[in-house]
């Protein structure tokens, strides 16, 4: 019941207003919506457009939905199977989820999180590393990575 | 219990809750009659709390601090919890510290400055004037939102549904936080108890509650017999027994099975011991041999000492010194390896483990040997009852025959006690006092095994006169053998005797 309601009030709010950078798909079925996040300016994903899936559980938003990246991603922060190591997506007591947290805040906490990597909490230790302490060559293979992998957004 | 009109404790409600809705009773307190069951075991006393009456005694502790400090009672709970029910560090931290830092580390909004918090957050309410809920997102008239202290302030179905999410998914009953985002203002349980509808989640809410608080106090016990729902309450905390109304008998310190003579610290160990992996290791250890190159585990299965590695190492050496093969030729009686400094080293560690095996082995042996007869020795209750019907039917009237059941209940004791007896012993370091208490250790055991071949085997209906006055010596024996024994321990620890080998 008010899966739906809110539903259709988030998405409509995120065709009509979206924030910079991020365009949702609306499809006939409410519980997956494709994502296309564009890569935050001065981060080494520039430019880059990133696809996403949202996958929205019955009990939303009382528990938090399900975001992935297609477009592979190499970042700290998040694994080869484009699976998101963030607060936000996780409920209580090891997450932060609460309900009030809309689709727009979670997808714009992706974006951020795009240009703001959290060494101290990693899902590739071995990226992480890198970006702790050789934080030019993190950027050079993250740039090459997402030209190799990612479209351009026009 | 599933009445719908029940609150945790409104009947302590201090009058001074802003919300002025109407309360859910979700346990009806004063229906039960708690029929006070002060057990009489001569220094240790203590009690058999019900589920309602631990909610009783929970309401009781809140009521105690209110007289005192006068906020809700709901804020009381969440504080009492936050100190672990510790009322006096409550009061002291109330008193003493800096109540606004008290009140923000429990998660609550201070009362007393509750109604400045109000104005500032909660948006001007008009009668007829709608708010959206920032759940749903739905636009609903102001009297279908509520909230908490906090001011955030949502519709009454999301409410219900987020807190029916969290107790029944998350399992979180004392520490659910408001809806909002990176708020951590806690919901308290009158509120809880108006927003859920559903008696289920209610219910399940009160057994989160009164649950962490019997495990948060540490003047409560829990049965720890399956399918009991009562908990036991003392006056102070002691290795004793304690005998619940299910008639389970365990230690109040520890929660084990009664464990006289051992202590709680050593059975944990034992415990543990028995429960882990370090005894698959040392059998491993004193039982195979390891590959002088490759180092893989070896158990030796024929008589030839000549080995060879089979994992693809494939190298050659003697199982007895383990060194290399090749010198050992066709003169292997000559073993001039034999002595070799490495090989000692390797045969020393061997053999210590083989033998610390063999002392796990010997006292493990037996204390299991002990439970399990005290297992069967519950078969024998139904035995001995037969028994005792068809003396009665021959010329013994119902007092002459309760000696039997009198000697399976010391025949119990005598197991229970021997059992942990091994566990005391393992641990304890010779000297002239564990002498002794093996010489009781001896003397009750075959005392006991001796009482428990009369009540098996020899007992007829032609003997009966004859056995009963054996049985009736040798069951005095034993338990006064017993006591003998737990007093030498009790001594031994008042002065000092017993040196522990870990």
């Amino acid at each position: 019941m008010s899966k739906l309601q809110r539903l259709n009030r988030e998405i409509k709010r995120l065709v009509d207003h979206p924030p910079e950078g991020i365009i949702c798909y609306p499809s006939d079925n409410l519980s997956n919506l494709s994502i296309n996040i564009i890569g935050p300016h001065s981060s080494p994903y520039e430019g880059t457009l990133f696809e996403m899936e949202l996958e929205i559980p019955d009990r939303y938003p009382f528990v938090p939905p399900r975001l992935k990246f297609i477009t592979p991603v190499y970042h700290p922060n998040i694994d080869n199977q484009g699976r998101i190591c963030m607060d936000l997506l996780k409920m209580p007591p090891n997450g932060g989820w609460r309900p009030t947290i809309s689709l727009e805040n979670l997808l714009v906490a992706v974006q951020s999180l795009l240009g703001n990597p959290n060494p101290d909490d990693p899902l590739m230790v071995d990226i992480a590393e890198e970006y702790r302490y050789n934080k030019q060559e993190f950027e050079r293979k993250a740039r090459l990575h997402a030209k190799e992998n990612g479209k351009l957004s026009s | 219990m599933d009445s719908e009109e029940e609150t945790l404790y409104d009947d302590i409600d201090s009058g001074n809750e802003s919300s002025g809705d109407d309360v859910d009773f979700a346990m009806d307190v004063e229906s039960s009659n708690p029929i006070e069951r002060t057990a009489d075991t001569d220094e240790y006393p203590f009690e058999v709390l019900s589920t309602e009456e631990i909610v009783q005694h929970m309401v009781d502790c809140i009521k105690d601090v209110n007289t005192v400090v006068e906020i809700p009672a709901t804020t009381t709970r969440i504080l009492l919890n936050h100190f672990k029910w510790d009322k006096e560090k409550l009061m002291e931290r109330f008193y003493d510290g800096d109540q606004e830092k008290l009140f923000t580390e429990a998660h609550v909004i201070n009362p007393f400055t509750k109604t400045s918090a109000l104005i500032k957050n909660r948006p001007q309410i008009k009668t007829n004037a709608t708010e959206e809920c920032g759940v749903c997102f739905m636009a609903l008239p102001a009297s279908m939102m509520t909230g908490l202290e906090c001011g955030h302030r949502f519709c009454t179905s999301c409410w219900g549904e987020y807190l029916t999410t969290k107790i029944m998914e998350e399992g979180v009953g004392q520490t659910i936080a408001c809806a909002a985002h990176a708020c951590d203002i806690l919901v308290d349980d009158a509120n809880v108890m108006r927003l859920i509808k559903d008696s289920k989640v209610k219910l399940k809410y009160q057994h989160l509650i009164t649950n962490s608080f019997v495990e948060c106090n540490r003047l409560l016990r829990w049965c720890p017999s399956p399918d009991c729902n009562n908990a036991i309450k003392v006056q102070y905390v002691e290795s004793k027994p304690v005998t619940c109304k299910c008639n389970h008998t365990f230690c109040f310190n520890c929660g084990e099975n009664w464990h006289d003579p051992v202590k709680c610290r050593l059975l944990r160990k034992w415990i543990k011991k028995c429960d882990d992996d370090s005894e698959t290791s040392n059998w491993i250890a004193a039982n195979t041999k390891e590959c002088p190159k490759c180092n893989v585990t070896i158990e030796k299965d024929g008589g030839c000492n000549h080995m060879i590695c089979k994992n693809s190492c494939k190298t050659e050496f003697c199982w007895v010194c383990l060194g290399p093969w090749q010198p050992h030729g066709s003169s292997w009686y000559n073993c001039n390896r034999y002595d070799e400094e490495d090989a000692k080293v390797a045969r020393d560690a061997q053999e210590k483990s083989r033998a610390a095996l063999q002392r796990y082995l010997f006292y493990c042996n037996r204390y299991m040997n002990h439970m399990q007869s005290l297992k069967f020795e519950n078969k024998l209750y139904s035995s001995v009852k037969e028994k005792m019907e068809e003396m009665q039917q021959h010329n013994m009237s119902w007092i002459e025959v309760q000696f039997l059941k009198k000697a399976v209940d010391i025949l119990c004791l005598c197991r229970q006690t021997l059992m942990y007896t091994y566990v005391f012993a393992y641990y304890l370091q010779k000297n002239n006092q564990s002498v002794l208490f093996e010489d009781n250790q001896r003397d009750l055991e075959s005392a006991t095994e001796c009482l428990s071949e009369y009540l098996e085997r020899d007992i007829t209906s032609e003997n009966l006169a004859d056995i009963k006055q054996k049985v009736q010596d040798k069951y005095r024996y034993c338990d006064s053998r017993r006591k003998v024994l737990l007093e030498h321990v009790h001594e031994g620890y008042e002065k000092d005797w017993w040196d522990y080998l870990d």
